[in-house]
């Protein structure tokens, strides 16, 4: 029997991919901050 | 596929949401975070203590998502009444962009996320007093105190005003009398602002059942309290320069941005009852809001000026 799918629609996966993106850069401007505070920190 | 297969899929949670990073970045209320941002800033530079910039930087983006996250929890609550109101029916949730359950959720851990970050980097303070301005202004502003009475806005503009004292106690761990005064002016700059607003959106506010000032003790009532809350703000206004916090150049600015603000509620209160364009109610919002971004300007004017002054002379 083949599986119900359910296939998403080029604007879906569009805004996902939009999504995405602006998670990744705050992750990594989150990394770039914890790095940097914690050098400023050690080195106070 | 029908129609009606995508309705039954979406709301069965099934499909991939189409919202995108703006639309999420629209339920942090910008304009109102960068009021947030700059009245937390002020709080910060004007404590008498040097901070790393590094520190500062941090301390205030914590301090507007925080502020952001507060808006997005509001917004989650809110998606009916906005529904209902022009002024807000195109925000995400309403617009359909972004579903409820969403919004919660970004509100939520951006609302952790923020504290924490406060917290470990800068100061438990500052931590706190971020944290009890969330709950304030989601939980007893949103959830409890804007749909039960009209003192809503000037109970629940204590969020709204906590700011630079966020600002100043991320700086320096403690809260002064000083911090105080800033929280004042914005304070008891809220229900002027939010009722000139109210005066000319009565109509809307009526319908999403929110009980404003004009719709609960009317229009007359409203202008005279507009009126005298810009009687009490003018002296508090130059309060720091009274006190010795700030120049007598501060003062005579702040003073002049004060009398103004009478004289825009003023007309308010002179505004006929007959007048259907409420063009003073219109003038005093936006007055209002350049008085805020000017005074609080005018303060940090001074304290760098007077720095710098300092700096000179050693």
């Amino acid at each position: 029997m083949e599986l119900e799918t359910i296939k998403p629609t080029e604007a879906e996966l569009k805004a996902r991919r939009n999504r995405s993106v602006a998670i990744a850069l705050a992750l990594a401007a989150f990394v770039i901050i914890v790095y940097v505070v914690s050098m400023v920190r050690m080195g106070a | 596929m029908s129609l009606v297969e995508k309705n039954a899929l979406e709301d069965a949670g099934l499909r991939l949401s189409e919202a995108t990073a703006a639309d999420f970045f629209a339920l942090l209320k910008p304009r109102v975070m960068s009021l947030v941002v700059f009245t937390a800033f002020v709080g910060l530079v004007a404590a008498p203590v040097h901070t790393n910039p590094l520190i500062a930087l941090v301390a205030v983006l914590a301090i507007a998502v925080g502020a952001g996250a507060s808006g997005a929890l509001n917004m989650w609550y809110d998606a009916e009444v906005d529904a209902v109101m022009k002024r807000t029916a195109s925000r995400p949730i309403p617009a359909g962009r972004i579903r409820p359950g969403e919004a919660l959720a970004f509100g939520l851990v951006l609302s952790a996320f923020s504290v924490m970050t406060l917290g470990v980097f800068v100061n438990w303070l500052a931590a706190a007093l971020l944290a009890f301005t969330i709950v304030f202004y989601a939980v007893i502003y949103t959830m409890w105190l804007k749909r039960r009475t009209p003192q809503n806005i000037v109970i629940g503009g204590a969020a709204g005003a906590i700011p630079p004292v966020i600002g100043w106690a991320a700086a320096t761990g403690s809260v002064s009398l000083e911090s105080i005064i800033l929280f004042l002016i914005i304070f008891l700059w809220t229900p002027p602002h939010f009722w000139a607003l109210a005066l000319f959106k009565k109509d809307e506010y009526a319908r999403a059942g929110i009980p404003m000032m004009p719709n609960v003790a009317g229009i007359p009532s409203t202008k005279r309290q507009i009126f005298a809350y810009t009687l009490i703000i003018f002296p508090v206004g130059v309060l720091p320069a009274v006190l010795g916090y700030a120049s007598l150049g501060y003062g005579v600015v702040a003073g002049g941005l004060g009398a103004a603000f009478v004289w825009y509620a003023w007309k308010v209160l002179m505004m006929s009852e007959d007048d259907r364009t409420m063009k003073p109610a219109k003038a005093l919002f936006a007055y209002s809001l350049l008085y805020l971004f000017a005074i609080f300007t005018a303060y940090l004017a001074d304290v760098v000026a007077s720095r710098m002054l300092a700096m000179a002379g050693a």
